[in-house]
């Protein structure tokens, strides 16, 4: 059990919270640097997927978490920096100025995307971008002299200094592309940015009437998040080495989406928890597979039927995700014998109508 | 005139699909994304009873129907009614998942399957010459029976009480409640009705484009007529269903090629952009 004593304003704002906080923090980062001198190559690879997944989720909760905005074509910002960076790299252009230039094309895109979203409101702005969505998908298979159509395009082997950046070093390029958005990210949701996305969030109309400026806030929201999307999707070209239209459709944007709503759409934590679910699931299933009767093991619908059930597990039951789950039972053993059963009993919400009352 | 009728079929069938949406929307502000996957449901039912259980065409279709209504109605009790009033993300992850399990079940099912399916109905394959064009019997079936179901459905939202319940509920739920309309029941049974029209959708569609389980991803194709039309306007969303059909083959037929896809979605992204509120809608600002 610990005690905030609040001396100043500061400490509300401050990065590292407690002493012990810092501890775990740096031993966790610890413990990823020394991923892959201690574990075979298949798992540095799939904690690579998780990093980059991560790195896409933080940018769906700072949209989805914290301004409460849902959008359904995030798939499309990873497309639009996978394919930057597929391009850019082929042209000759070195790997860090490439990741940055394809966060900035996929944000330039964000805006464009961003600005006629201003008008609209929980799920017209769903609709909006999942026809965005469809609109990229189907630019993609089309501009067959840029992104290689239906057939595909291959992704060259990253170099940073003549060195082949594969393997290990590639796990350490994103772990390192991963803490630098986290801190930015971090700082931005400590600043008054951050506080003025929360209200939106909540309210839009009280948020406007203390001068929040909602047009300025849900742009860059949409800007940031669509940032973070390239970058990760920059990422994932590289591991998936050959991209082709149909890998970045409306299921790519439902899976981003599904990782975040696990993880816990509210916490930064969310995104990587969500993110290292939505690896593992599909590798455990395989392996529950093997001990099941043959008649179930041989069904193609079994991981699809998983993913929806463990969605409607989390949205009935636990809509605070996978790190709201932790919270609740790190308070429970804080307390032990004290903690109340009421500590955490959900609110009732009701309908916020959008119509005229 | 072909390609305008054929339009119009496929517009009739993106209608049909789009007034479950707007049913359902008007009636509990949300978004059924696993519309299609409903109307694949229906077009299964459909198939089971017509052809692994050799029924005759038309009950197999009442039943199939009924079917579906029910699914439709079991899902908003289930699992619609315990979120009614968290955020939109719940919702939209809510009928996304729907729609994954859906597909899953219907694949992982003994006689349904992954394979493509084929639906005898008894207009199959006929041809009508009318002001000189040949028209296929399937697109005329469709047009008429959307027609037929649209003129019931105005009737029943005009007269029957079910439906005055339901206009009442969706235009104001307190005051609905406070004159004795069970609001809950009536939103199970919107969403039964919504289900029911996605099976007459699905089966309309049976013969064009066979059963298979990703028929669903019509209903993807059917929010932009939604959109269209307005989301709260049903008129609007059959208007809207047209209008997509006929710009979706006329886009095929004067357009180069690509441009047939992805014409509904610009089209939506230019109507939300200057029209936000659809072109249809009797929606009024939201005051505080």
């Amino acid at each position: 059990m610990h005690f905030d004593f609040k001396k100043n304003y500061r400490i509300d704002v401050r990065l590292i919270k407690r002493g012990s906080q810092a501890f775990w923090y740096g031993l966790l980062l610890l413990a990823l640097l020394l991923v892959p001198a201690v574990l075979p190559k298949y798992f540095v690879a799939q904690m690579t997927f998780i990093l980059i997944y991560s790195v896409i989720g933080t940018g769906l909760i700072v949209l989805t978490g914290v301004t409460g905005l849902v959008s359904l074509g995030h798939a499309a910002f990873v497309a639009v920096g996978a394919y930057a960076q597929a391009i850019l790299m082929a042209r000759g252009v070195p790997l860090l100025v490439s990741l940055a230039l394809s966060a900035a094309l996929a944000a330039m895109l964000g805006l464009v995307v961003g600005l006629p979203a201003l008008r609209l409101r929980g799920l017209y702005l769903a609709i909006a971008t999942l026809s965005f969505g469809f609109i990229v998908e189907i630019l993609l298979a089309h501009w067959e002299s840029m992104t290689g159509g239906n057939s595909g395009l291959s992704v060259p082997t990253p170099t940073l200094w003549d060195v082949a950046v594969t393997g290990a070093l590639f796990y350490y390029l994103c772990l390192v592309v991963l803490v630098l958005c986290l801190l930015v990210v971090l700082n931005v949701l400590r600043s008054p940015t951050g506080r003025a996305l929360r209200a939106i969030r909540d309210s839009e109309v009280s948020a406007q009437s203390m001068g929040v400026n909602l047009a300025l806030l849900k742009t860059f929201s949409f800007v940031l998040s669509a940032a973070l999307a390239g970058l990760g999707g920059a990422l994932y070209a590289h591991v998936i080495t050959y991209l082709s239209p149909e890998q970045f459709g409306l299921n790519l944007s439902i899976e981003l989406l599904m990782m975040v709503v696990i993880g816990g759409v509210v916490w930064l934590q969310g995104a990587v928890l969500g993110a290292v679910f939505v690896i593992a699931l599909p590798q455990a299933i395989a392996v529950i597979k093997d001990y099941l009767p043959a008649v179930i093991e041989q069904q193609t619908g079994l991981q699809p039927i998983v993913f929806g059930l463990v969605i409607l597990f989390f949205v009935l039951v636990e809509p605070t995700g996978l790190y709201g789950r932790w919270i609740k039972v790190r308070t429970y053993l804080e307390l032990f014998p004290l903690c109340p059963g009421s500590v955490f009993v959900r609110e009732r919400h009701f309908l916020r109508t959008e119509r005229l009352k | 005139m072909q390609i305008v009728i054929s339009g119009l079929a496929v517009g009739c069938v993106y209608g049909l699909i789009a007034l479950g949406f707007v049913l359902i929307y008007k009636a509990t502000e949300t978004v059924n994304f696993a519309q299609g996957e409903l109307m694949m449901i229906g077009a299964y039912f459909a198939y089971t009873m017509a052809e692994l259980w050799h029924w005759p065409f038309l009950p197999s279709v009442v039943v199939a129907v009924l079917g579906t209504a029910l699914v439709g109605a079991a899902i908003e009790r289930v699992l619609l009614r315990p979120i009614e009033g968290e955020p939109t993300i719940a919702v939209i992850m809510v009928t996304l998942a729907i729609g994954m399990i859906a597909r899953g079940v219907a694949s992982a099912l003994p006689g349904w399957g992954t394979d493509t399916h084929h639906l005898h109905v008894p207009y199959q394959g006929g041809l009508v010459d009318l002001f000189q064009a040949r028209l296929s019997m399937e697109h005329i079936v469709i047009v008429c029976s959307t027609a037929g179901l649209c003129l019931a459905l105005f009737y029943f939202f005009r007269a029957a009480k079910l439906g005055l319940a339901m206009r009442a509920v969706s235009q104001n739920q307190l005051a609905a409640y406070y004159i004795g309309i069970p609001v809950s029941g009536t939103n199970a049974r919107v969403w039964a009705l919504s289900g029911g029209i996605a099976a007459v959708a699905g089966i309309l569609m049976a013969p064009i484009t066979f059963v298979h389980i990703n028929m669903g991803s019509v209903g993807v194709m059917a929010i932009p007529a939604a959109v269209i039309g307005g989301f709260g306007s049903i008129p609007g969303a059959v208007a809207g269903g047209l209008i997509l059909g006929l710009c979706e083959s006329v886009a095929g037929l004067y357009l180069p090629e690509g441009f047939k896809d992805p014409a509904p979605h610009v089209l939506v992204l230019l109507v939300l952009m200057i029209k936000p509120s659809g072109l249809f809608a009797d929606q009024v600002r939201k005051k505080v």
